[in-house]
């Protein structure tokens, strides 16, 4: 999964749809795991990073993690290669 | 001594209000421009149009009556005008209006008067009522459309078209209806304030996005700037706007510029449908309101369209600012009873 070309990620996590305009904020979180996709992660490196960076479980990461890709799918801010 | 090229511009569309004209946002245009020094002759219909109380941007304004009165009638008030305070220029910015100036072309040229409009066959073409036929023409989707005339043919409508759809006048307007009761409040409310034809259109979901261009006549786009409305009103006007980056959109008006041959201002308003579809839904023959938000970008078409009009060369612009905002503001102007007096008596202030 990528972010798509057209959107903008600001350093204060402000996310600029180029193409249709749409602007969302995302918090701290959002924001790193925008970030590791940018740098090319995939969905099990990131959870793998959010497990060693945070004092969480994974049954947590993990669904956190399914909502925001499935949140940012349905934004239609992605694209898969 | 100032190398700006020096010219009367006389302007209507000075309607300020929250279903603005495009008339003062053109005016900023042109005086933000580094090649221009105009003075301002404002055309106003109605005695409280902002635009006449607006000093800084509007040297002086004149009434002039509805285009209703005909093309004969409305030219003897525009060369009245022009024989007190000669005008280089007029730039004509309600729908309304523009039926009688391209008739009047050659009576204003005759008069040393530029104009830079589209043709008769440009403007009927893309007349609401002919949207089928356009979209056929031209490659482009269109919604369904259908004109009436009459309560009798609303019962026809259910043939054709499922609810919702959009009740929209001929000019200006449009209602969402969900059953022919509410079709029929709307045709009543838009053919008394618009006439008739009411056209009936099919309601496309998805997000509405506008491109403001202008073309020379011979098929180059001069300018185009992509936008979509971020705050609608209750009368559907935007409120605010952010330019966008969509090259689909773009390369559809280049394409339709160039097909067409388009002179002039005109606003393309499409539907973005979820699966990327575009459908045009209108075409202003004109330059939209949002027309300051083109120049925040970095593209001054009433500057572009002023140089053309006068037989100037204005290279293509390609580029502009994405992500570029607009958000209208209202703002009490204090007027003097003696100015209201002055256009109220004599039709000039």
């Amino acid at each position: 999964m990528k972010i798509k070309d057209n959107i903008t990620i600001s350093e204060s996590g402000f996310v600029f749809d180029a193409k249709t305009g749409e602007s969302y904020s995302l918090n701290p979180s959002g924001k790193e795991i925008l970030r590791l996709l940018n740098l090319g992660k995939n969905q099990d490196e990131i959870e793998e990073y959010m497990l060693n960076r945070y004092d969480v479980s994974q049954q947590v990461v993990t669904r956190h993690l399914d909502d925001f890709f499935q949140m940012l799918s349905y934004f239609n801010l992605t694209r898969t290669e | 001594m100032s190398d700006k090229l020096k010219l009367t511009i006389a302007i209507s569309g000075l309607n300020n209000t929250d279903n603005p004209g495009p008339g003062i946002p053109v005016i900023r245009g042109i005086r933000d421009s580094k090649l221009i020094d105009a003075r301002i002759i404002g055309l106003s219909y109605e005695n409280l149009e902002p635009g006449i109380y607006m000093n800084d941007l509007v040297d002086c304004t004149y009434m002039v009556p509805y285009p209703s009165v005909g093309m004969e009638a409305y030219m003897e008030r525009i060369l009245q005008i022009h024989s007190q305070d000669p005008i280089d220029l007029i730039i004509p910015n309600l729908d309304a209006e523009l039926h009688t100036f391209i008739k009047a072309e050659k009576i204003l040229q005759e008069h040393n008067i530029k104009t830079y409009l589209p043709t008769l066959k440009q403007l009927e073409e893309r007349n609401k009522g002919n949207l089928n036929a356009y979209g056929q023409k031209y490659g482009l989707k269109v919604p369904e459309n259908l004109s009436i005339t009459s309560h009798n043919e609303i019962g026809r409508i259910e043939d054709e078209f499922t609810y919702p759809l959009l009740v929209k006048g001929k000019f200006y307007d449009a209602y969402v209806a969900y059953n022919p009761q509410e079709v029929m409040v709307a045709f009543n409310k838009v053919s008394a304030k618009w006439g008739l034809p009411v056209i009936i259109q099919q309601f496309v979901r998805g997000t509405e996005v506008n491109v403001i261009a202008l073309g020379d006549g011979e098929g180059n786009t001069v300018a185009a700037v992509p936008m979509r409305k971020q705050y609608i009103t209750d009368k559907g006007k935007a409120w605010s706007g952010v330019t966008l980056n969509d090259p689909e959109l773009m390369e559809m008006t280049h394409r339709l510029i160039k097909q067409t041959k388009w002179k002039g201002g005109m606003e393309l308003e499409m539907i973005r449908t979820a699966n990327d579809d575009y459908y045009l839904i209108e075409i202003n023959p004109r330059i939209p309101a949002w027309v300051y938000l083109s120049v925040g970008a970095g593209q001054n078409i009433p500057e572009a369209l002023t140089l053309l009009a006068m037989g100037k060369e204005v290279k293509p612009m390609t580029e502009y600012e994405v992500g570029k905002m607009f958000i209208r503001y209202s703002y009490d102007l204090i007027g003097n009873l003696a100015d209201f007096e002055k256009i109220s008596i004599l039709g000039k202030l």
